[in-house]
């Protein structure tokens, strides 16, 4: 397993306070995520998603059962601030996040706690800027720009920290359609181009379907995992998890079920066009 | 009959200031009463600041709202009856709630309002029937309910003031799936049952598509569009432009279309994108 940064082991985490006999948040958690790798978590509120993001980067330890962080187990204090450094969170509220008064100030932030040389912050913030193209930005005040722009004020901020690893947890609930594009274009280019990890907790299906691999949560356990294409064509399982898949694979779910038959692995708006040209043509 | 309309609705923010900016900028529309009408537009493009405005939490820097035909700020003294009569739920109203129990939060508008013992007892039930919380939930402590339970509970809370008109700010942001779908339902079926008319702020064109009745589309500050989801949703260019999109079904027509199939522009559901391409292929629908 050396090319995994994140390992979950057998892991269950119960909140204090909780209930007594409450269910524990997460329970007996076996999660790989893969160097480069790009997954999504998806599952209803409540199923644990959150505590899984929470527990990546040791602002949760483990109950029980282990999380290691490119080897470094987060139940040990020392490694602290060396994990927190390789695994980068943003949130779901960008007003949340931000720190400073001026969006530059804000990326600096993170770099100047780690006691960073200030040539070297200066570089770094600059290139986090135009990694997630806010450069033109930097001199502005991070409340004046819109949700999808502070979200990827966050992004810099993370990628300042040259974090190795990104987890997200709902970082577009709160934006508009646009500016959820903005992020997803931003995370996926990252992910991509940079090799940065990802891992995306969202309750947009259509994320999800952009991703390596999809994890479906319930109940604090994994309940199916795979690409977006095994995932989403399991059509009862996701719906008993309380979620939804994209609409064009709900179509092609629909019409497969009617009796035309244009193949039930359609994850997007262009390959439902395809297949459903595709049969309108064998139907001639 | 309209029940709600607006002339020339202006507001500007950090007024006398270097930063003054204009919020909503000459806003005219009108809306019918019993209508679900669906405000769409990007962040900051005026949607929170226009709605504030339809029940007197914001007063106009220029321009007339008008409740029922009456400038609601012809007589200061009827604004808390405005009120009342226009109820809203802004974002995240879960974050609202405060009392020790379900009911208590409930009933917080109603005992507001004086009315007395018995009607703030029915109109607590009524309300919590529509937004589904049994008698078990409205004992707890609203912070033991789940997400879901508490953004309904926190709904229930200005439904039992029985407003005429309805307004939710985003009421599903921050949902899952399933989540979505109840809020959505209980929107619908409030408005059935009740007749009210209901305004609904959102992000997810496949919500409004599916819902509304009309559309008021805005972009910076102002009203572009005022329309039917028909003649909304067949923008599809325009909205894009404009930061927003078409539902993913919308999208998949469009596509077909352009592929040279003839299939109907006019698609905005799931349900109806089936029933168009099970006549497109000639088949009859088992379901």
């Amino acid at each position: 397993m050396q090319d995994s940064i994140l390992c979950f082991q057998d892991v269950s985490y119960t909140y204090e306070g909780a209930a007594p006999g409450a269910q524990p948040a997460v329970r007996h958690l076996n999660l790989d995520v893969s160097r480069g790798e790009f997954v999504a978590v998806i599952g209803r509120n409540g199923s644990g998603k959150s505590t899984l993001a929470k527990l990546t980067n040791a602002i949760l330890v483990p109950g029980s059962g282990s999380v290691r962080v490119n080897g470094m187990d987060t139940a040990d204090e020392k490694m602290l601030y060396e994990i927190r450094r390789y695994v980068g969170m943003v949130f779901q509220n960008p007003d949340n996040q931000i720190v400073a008064t001026i969006v530059e100030d804000d990326i600096a932030f993170g770099p100047e706690n780690l006691g960073i040389p200030p040539a070297e912050i200066r570089r770094r913030v600059d290139e986090a800027l135009r990694e997630v193209g806010m450069y033109d930005f930097r001199f502005r005040e991070p409340f004046r720009l819109s949700g999808g722009q502070k979200q990827r004020v966050a992004i810099a901020g993370v990628l300042a920290m040259q974090t190795e690893c990104m987890v997200l947890d709902e970082p577009t609930a709160m934006l508009d359609p646009g500016g959820r594009l903005e992020v997803m274009k931003t995370v996926s280019r990252l992910n991509r181009e940079k090799g940065i990890t990802v891992v995306h907790i969202t309750h947009f299906m259509e994320e999800a379907a952009m991703a390596d691999r999809v994890v479906v949560m319930d109940k604090g356990s994994i309940v199916l995992t795979g690409t977006p294409r095994e995932v989403f064509t399991q059509v009862p399982v996701i719906k008993a998890a309380g979620l939804d898949i994209p609409q064009a694979t709900e179509l092609a779910f629909l019409l497969n079920k009617n009796g035309v038959d244009i193949g039930c692995d359609i994850l997007t708006v262009q390959e439902f066009v395809e297949a459903a040209a595709k049969a309108a043509e064998a139907a001639r | 009959m309209k029940i709600i309309s607006t002339q020339g609705l202006t507001h500007l923010y950090s007024k006398g200031t270097p930063f003054e900016v204009a919020a909503i900028r000459d806003i005219s529309v009108d809306i019918e009463e019993g209508a679900l009408v669906g405000i769409i537009g990007a962040t900051g493009s005026g949607k929170s600041t226009f709605i504030q405005h339809l029940n007197g939490i914001l007063k106009p820097e220029a321009g007339k709202v008008y409740l029922e035909g009456r400038d609601i700020w012809e007589d200061k003294k009827s604004i808390r009856e405005t009120r009342f009569k226009v109820g809203l739920c802004f974002q995240y109203p879960e974050y609202q709630l405060f009392e020790e129990t379900v009911y208590k939060d409930i009933s917080f508008g109603p005992r507001n309002m004086k009315l007395p013992q018995d009607e703030i007892d029915r109109r607590v039930r009524t309300a919590a029937d529509y937004v589904g919380l049994g008698e078990e939930a409205l004992g707890k402590s609203p912070f033991d309910l789940s997400g879901g339970e508490k953004r309904r509970a926190a709904i229930a809370g200005v439904m039992a003031m029985e407003p005429k008109v309805l307004i939710l700010d985003e009421p599903t942001a921050g949902l899952d799936p399933s989540g979505r779908r109840k809020i959505l339902k209980l929107i619908a079926d409030y408005r059935v049952r009740t007749g009210s008319t209901v305004i609904l702020v959102s992000h997810s064109m496949e919500d409004v598509a599916a819902l509304a009745t009309s559309v008021i589309l805005m972009h910076r500050s102002s009203v572009v569009m005022q329309g039917t989801v028909e003649e909304v949703f067949t923008q599809g260019g325009l909205l894009k432009s404009m930061g927003l999109n078409v539902p993913q079904v919308t999208e998949i027509f469009e596509g077909l279309r352009a592929r040279g199939l003839p299939v109907s522009d006019r698609i905005f559901t799931i349900e109806q994108g089936l029933d168009e391409l099970l006549r497109f292929y000639g088949k009859e629908a088992v379901r």
